[in-house]
């Protein structure tokens, strides 16, 4: 699409418009990341280096990154699943219309419901004195004698799946929705059973979506602090923990290390949006 | 070509395709009947620790508590004032922005993008040891004070709102048609200027009332920057009174929970009536 | 008893109340081309995809080669159809999907490949095996789906508005290869569409439909040239009608203004009724022929539309419509002239005032 050229007198004019954008990220998104990209190939003695990147694979940084990402594999894959099947009762299974949008608002509450009040919440839920703790002890069931703990991996993916399934079912659906009608007609009129149908046409098709999708929610597992830190206050090893230690104190007894930390994340954060944004366009292509 | 002219009537039995939905329909209930046992259970069970405040009765015990509580209405009220002022910031930001990157400089769409997608690939807690780092020595000198800080606090904030709010006024201008509108508006006479208070403000007003309200939602509770910045916003707030109170954190989750709510509840009604028009 | 290869009897669907088939009774012989022709709402989708499977009928009953098939699974009936939006799988090559129904029913992949090959020559698109769906034009897309229905030998095939999303051009080359391929294969059909230029090239029999109602059921020629109800006369080509008076019903004589107008056969109203006198625009001619009736009036407007002449003459209040074939020696009428109509008794016809 192009307009008639203007006079280059106006050129100045076109980017007044857009400037500010530019600056205010380059001061508060880009510069920030770029001083921790500079000072993560800095040496103890000055120069650069990549020591501090070698150095990654240290016990402490191994055991939280570690344990991170096996929290943001689980959540992403269960929370992956529950939310597509939510997401499928509510849009092909035959449930009443109002239950969809039910389930759309609930999710974009629940989405944005991390941080304190949802570790709060699940304190009392699933806590030492909880009313779900409570209940399994009426029921006969030592819920912390077995080993569970909420402040333990299993206890952070419960909890972390609270703002990831239904933010599967949020980016599930319109997915959903470009299933054509028209396909199934076919295939079932082709003589195909349901089973085949999705084995053949409907879950190939939305596969890109889902794949994506698991991997858009492993990074929102990967890069989360706040719940965790209002959860744990820092007992977990966990890769944001770990990096909100080293901010405040410089627990790894090496600042270089933590800016490779850091960078290290965003270099996972990236990979996981990259890779999203690639299944997603060709999820695109056979669904929008 | 002869027409039967005897209708025969079939009985009309439970078709095969109806019964096949029942079993499809059983599944249904049960995945959305086990994901709000999920849901709700903790939100029951907050609420209902939240009345346990009075020994032996159910009360808004904790609720009055957490209102009389000192920290709880400054702490609050600051955090209204920096989601007000980062939104206000948003704003002023990315409507220009998206108004002359739709319109004249589309070259420049894949960059603006991008940078909107990088709240998703840094995280908080990168961001604000980025921040920290890179205004802790003069001449960028804003973590010295605690004003200096809110100023550098609600900053990020803005930032951080890029991708819900670009988002949001991109499509309101695309559902504008806002190039159309401009173009009818300059044949008329008008300057920019009037364009842009007269014609493209007032019909974006529901996609930037849904982008507020979704930043309003997250700068609110924030706790990851508030907390390294030192600063007494509501999210730290919270995460204090989870550690030193029993009975007010219940209430507070509630509240917080309810308030999230109201904005989400707001966005949709807000998209819906703009939709009537 | 039933001869039809494919009979509906009685088949009526309601949804909610609203009627949206009511008593449709046909019989398609084998081989046969029948097209359900209609407005948008007027119940042929429906009717169509209850033969498929995809409704179930209200009441009435759907027979297929002698079976009852009324309420079959859509699975289980061995009819093909082709879709409007092509619904091919786009996670598919084209090969692919053709061959699915025969994959579905656990043929050999030697067989089906054979198969595949030789629908692909059927289509005329041999080397098209490996691309995807959205590598191709839409002409391209529709001609797979034809394809993909024909792979499973169906007993049946359906197809519900196929051209409806192609350009005008193609629309008209694949209408043809449509028919060549049916009349090769001589599968029964039934094709539902809007559009009368293809149901009356295309059809053996058309069954013209309103509001649900079956309106006529016949060939193209009939439905043109012999419509049961005014619907079906305007709906199907251009018509002319005009506002008479009955004069004489034996002899058939009415009157338009003070004229006599002859139609050809006698008239079933009384002496009196105000009726309306229809006529195809290509019967009538300029200047006056013997034996003819004959009608006088001023040139309104002529239109040029290549090989037809659309000539408009205002009588009074009302207007003909007349087409001449184009020929590079006609003179065309200029528009204000004076100008005489003539057509033969038994083109015209005539209907009661509604």
């Amino acid at each position: 699409m192009g307009g008639a050229k203007r006079p280059p007198r106006s050129q100045f004019g076109r980017w007044v418009g857009v400037l500010p954008f530019f600056v205010f990220s380059g001061l508060f998104l880009i510069g920030p990341t770029l001083i921790l990209a500079y000072r993560s190939f800095e040496g103890s003695e000055g120069g650069l280096t990549l020591d501090n990147y070698r150095q990654l694979a240290s016990e402490a940084v191994l055991r939280s990154y570690g344990m991170s990402i096996r929290i943001s594999l689980t959540t992403a894959l269960v929370g992956g699943l529950v939310g597509f099947l939510m997401a499928w009762a509510v849009s092909m299974g035959g449930l009443p219309r109002p239950f969809r949008s039910a389930l759309t608002t609930f999710s974009g509450v629940a989405s944005n419901f991390a941080g304190v009040p949802l570790a709060a919440a699940f304190i009392f839920t699933l806590g030492r004195v909880g009313v779900v703790t409570a209940l399994f002890e009426l029921l006969g069931v030592d819920l912390y004698g077995t080993g569970f703990s909420l402040y333990s991996f299993w206890g952070l993916s419960v909890v972390y799946l609270y703002f990831q399934i239904p933010l599967m079912v949020l980016v599930i659906l319109p997915a959903l929705d470009g299933l054509k009608r028209d396909w199934r007609e076919a295939a079932e009129n082709l003589g195909a059973t349901s089973g085949q149908y999705w084995r053949h046409v409907a879950l190939p098709v939305l596969l890109p979506s889902i794949l994506g999708t698991m991997i858009l929610l492993f990074g929102n597992s990967f890069g989360a602090h706040a719940t965790a830190y209002a959860l744990t206050g820092g007992l977990l090893p966990l890769a944001t923990l770990l990096i909100g230690q080293q901010i405040s104190g410089d627990v790894l007894h090496n600042p270089g290390l933590g800016y490779a930390v850091a960078m290290g994340m965003v270099i996972i954060m990236a990979l996981s949006i990259l890779f999203y944004s690639v299944l997603q366009r060709r999820s695109e292509r056979w669904l929008g | 070509m002869t027409i039967s002219t005897a209708p025969v009537s079939a009985a009309v039995k439970a078709p095969a395709a109806e019964v096949a939905a029942k079993g499809n329909r059983l599944w249904s209930w049960l995945f959305l009947l086990a994901g709000a046992l999920y849901f709700l259970v903790p939100l029951g069970a907050t609420f209902y620790w939240s009345l346990r405040a009075e020994k032996g009765r159910l009360g808004v015990e904790a609720y009055r508590r957490l209102f009389a509580d000192a920290n709880f209405l400054p702490t609050f009220s600051e955090s209204i004032v920096n989601a007000i002022i980062a939104i206000f910031l948003s704003l002023l930001i990315i409507v220009p922005t998206a108004y002359w990157v739709t319109l004249r400089l589309q070259g420049l769409r894949p960059a603006v993008e991008f940078i909107t997608l990088l709240p998703f690939v840094i995280p908080a807690v990168v961001l604000v040891f980025g921040l920290i780092r890179m205004y802790s020595r003069p001449p960028l000198l804003l973590t010295a004070t605690y004003g200096s800080s809110r100023i550098l606090l609600v900053c990020a904030y803005a930032a951080l709102s890029f991708p819900y709010m670009f988002r949001s006024v991109d499509n309101g201008l695309r559902a504008m048609d806002v190039r159309a509108l401009t173009e009818a508006a300059q044949s008329l006479g008008a300057s920019w200027g009037t364009i842009l208070r007269k014609v493209i403000f007032p019909n974006l007003r529901v996609a930037l009332l849904s982008g507020a309200l979704l930043t309003f939602a997250i700068v609110i509770g924030e706790l990851t920057i508030a907390l390294f910045m030192a600063q007494h916003t509501f999210g730290p707030y919270m995460a204090n009174l989870t550690r030193s109170k029993v009975y007010e954190p219940s209430a507070m989750a509630i509240v917080a929970f309810a308030l999230t709510w109201a904005a989400m509840g707001m966005i949709a009604y807000v998209t819906r009536e703009g939709k009537r028009r | 008893m039933n001869s039809g290869f494919l009979s509906l009897e009685g088949v009526r669907k309601e949804f909610k109340g609203v009627l949206a088939v009511d008593t449709f009774d046909l019989e398609v012989a084998p081989g046969e081309f029948v097209s359900f022709l209609g407005p948008s709402g007027c119940g042929k989708t429906t009717t169509l995809r209850m033969v498929a499977g995809f409704e179930h009928p209200s009441s009435g009953t759907i027979r297929l080669a002698g079976k009852d098939v009324t309420f079959a699974k859509p699975n289980e009936r061995n009819i093909g159809m082709v879709f409007q939006s092509y619904a091919l799988f786009p996670n598919m090559t084209v090969a692919d999907n053709i061959g699915f129904g025969l994959r579905v029913r656990k043929e050999p992949a030697a067989a089906r490949e054979a198969r595949v090959a030789e629908l692909l020559d059927l289509i005329h698109l041999p080397a098209k095996g490996k691309s995807y769906p959205y590598e191709l034009s839409g002409g391209q897309q529709q001609r797979v789906a034809l394809a993909r229905a024909l792979a499973i030998r169906p007993q049946l095939l359906l197809l519900d508005e196929p051209l409806s999303a192609l350009d005008a051009k193609i629309r008209v080359e694949l209408r043809s290869e449509i028919r060549r391929i049916q009349r090769e294969l001589g599968i029964t059909t039934v094709y539902v569409t809007h559009d009368q230029e293809e149901a009356l090239s295309l059809s053996d029999r058309i069954v013209v439909m309103s509001a649900g109602q079956m309106e006529q059921v016949g060939t193209p020629f009939e439905i043109y040239n012999y419509p049961k109800t005014s619907f079906v006369a305007s709906f199907v080509g251009t018509l002319n009608q005009l506002r008479c008076t009955v004069t004489d019903a034996g002899s058939g004589d009415v009157a338009f203004d003070s004229q006599i107008i002859r139609v050809g056969s006698p008239i079933q109203f009384a002496k009196g009724t105000r009726v309306l006198m229809m006529l195809r625009p290509e019967e009538l001619h300029l200047g006056e022929r013997g034996g003819e009736n004959r009608l006088s009036g001023t040139v309104d407007s002529v239109t040029f539309l290549g090989g037809v002449v659309r000539v408009r003459v205002g009588l009074g209040d009302s207007n003909l419509t007349l087409d001449i074939l184009n020929e590079r020696t006609l003179r065309l009428p200029t528009v204000g002239e004076q100008q005489t109509l003539s057509f033969p008794p038994h083109a015209c016809w005539v209907m009661a005032e509604n």
